[in-house]
């Protein structure tokens, strides 16, 4: 236990945990960090594989390529589910925000949320109703709900796109606000994800 | 005339295959073929195609099935596909527009299920395929359904970049149902 003579001379235990140590803002837990950046990282692999793939010609490459972009729709799908789980498990610590803000931003989050389970959906139906099943890392058969449909495929490949856009133009504003909060704010928001960064004190002199 | 078509029964008696073949309703009939890609499987159908079958279970001997696919009319449900698949390196449909197979012998395997057997040409190759089928009477109509497996390479089928058989699987499954009238043809077309 450190000691430290107060301005008068006299001599006080301080508390075990040094304040100047604590985090200002308390973080996700590792295990919903780890999932929010896994979960970024094959979304970001997926998205613009899913993109590059529906333009090509028919081609074994093809064939291979909607595979993969499939298996990690797939991985997704059921990572999103723990992700969610775990949050309902161990919520977030609270936002460090105004009232609108934190409305604001949980509308956001909730809409992610249904993105990453609904986007998957999607997929997988969209498939379904072109006639080809979904093999998950090609040993697991996932059962079809529905029949082929040429007309109904076309429709859900429709909304399989307007879901990504949709999921695009969101992960852009969610991470644009959360560098502003950072950069521009330095309010701590974004160490909450990212614990290793330091909330950035404000560095003029005073 | 009355005296001529007599005549033709009996001529025709002698040759049994010409007399039973009956109608096959094409509505209620379909071949389709399953492949693989990347394990997923995917199962389209020939949508024209030309049956000729007789049989009687208890003449297996002078049974027989003929059937003509007509591999232009591969449909699995996207254009894009189609197109390629009556290309030279899938069916070339334009050099072999017609999968034939032909049996050379049909078995009871026992319980209304029996096993045909002969050769099966694709694309100007000819292999010896064999699947069990089985017979069902619906009154007087009856359904032959089977399957059997070919191995599309054997034929050339997905040739250069497509022999990569961990995209698209050597071996296929063809499916039939055949739907066969019970009464004889009212008239020919």
């Amino acid at each position: 236990m450190r000691t430290a003579p107060d301005n008068i001379g006299r001599v006080h235990p301080t508390p075990v945990i040094d304040v100047s140590m604590q985090q200002p803002h308390p973080a996700y837990t590792p295990t919903a960090i780890g999932l929010h950046w896994i979960i970024f990282f094959l979304i970001a692999c997926a998205w613009p594989l899913g993109q590059f793939v529906s333009g090509l010609p028919f081609s074994p490459q093809k064939l291979r390529l909607i595979a993969w972009h499939k298996w990690i729709g797939v991985t997704v799908f059921m990572l999103a589910l723990l992700r969610l789980a775990w949050r309902l498990y161990r919520p977030p610590p609270p936002l460090p925000l105004s009232d609108l803000q934190r409305r604001a931003a949980g509308a956001v989050h909730a809409l992610l949320y249904a993105l990453i389970i609904l986007i998957p959906i999607s997929g997988w139906l969209f498939s379904s109703a072109a006639g080809v099943p979904t093999v998950y890392l090609g040993l697991i058969q996932l059962p079809d709900l529905l029949h082929k449909d040429k007309a109904l495929a076309q429709t859900l490949n429709q909304v399989h796109a307007t879901l990504n856009w949709t999921l695009l133009v969101l992960v852009c504003g969610h991470a644009g606000f959360a560098l502003k909060h950072h950069l521009v704010d330095r309010d701590g928001v974004l160490v909450r994800m990212i614990p290793r960064l330091k909330v950035r004190k404000s560095e003029s002199p005073s | 005339m009355k005296c001529s078509s007599l005549a033709l029964i009996v001529l025709f008696g002698f040759n049994p295959q010409t007399v039973l073949a009956q109608a096959i309703d094409y509505a209620r009939s379909q071949i389709t073929v399953q492949s693989r890609q990347m394990n997923v499987p995917v199962e389209a159908p020939f949508t024209k195609f030309n049956a000729q079958i007789v049989f009687d279970p208890l003449r297996l001997e002078a049974s027989s099935a003929r059937v003509d696919i007509d591999l232009a009319s591969f449909d699995i449900g996207d254009a894009d596909v189609n197109e390629n698949v009556r290309d030279r390196n899938w069916f070339d449909t334009k050099n072999h527009p017609i999968a034939r197979f032909v049996s050379s012998s049909i078995r009871s395997l026992g319980g209304g299920r029996f096993e045909v057997r002969g050769p099966l040409t694709i694309k100007g190759k000819t292999q010896e395929v064999a699947g069990p089928f089985t017979l069902k009477t619906n009154g007087a109509d009856r359904v032959f359904e089977g399957a059997f497996a070919i191995r599309r390479l054997q034929y050339s089928v997905g040739d250069g970049v497509w022999r990569d058989t961990s995209v698209v699987a050597d071996e296929v499954q063809v499916k039939f149902r055949l739907y066969q009238l019970g009464q004889k043809p009212a008239s020919k077309k």
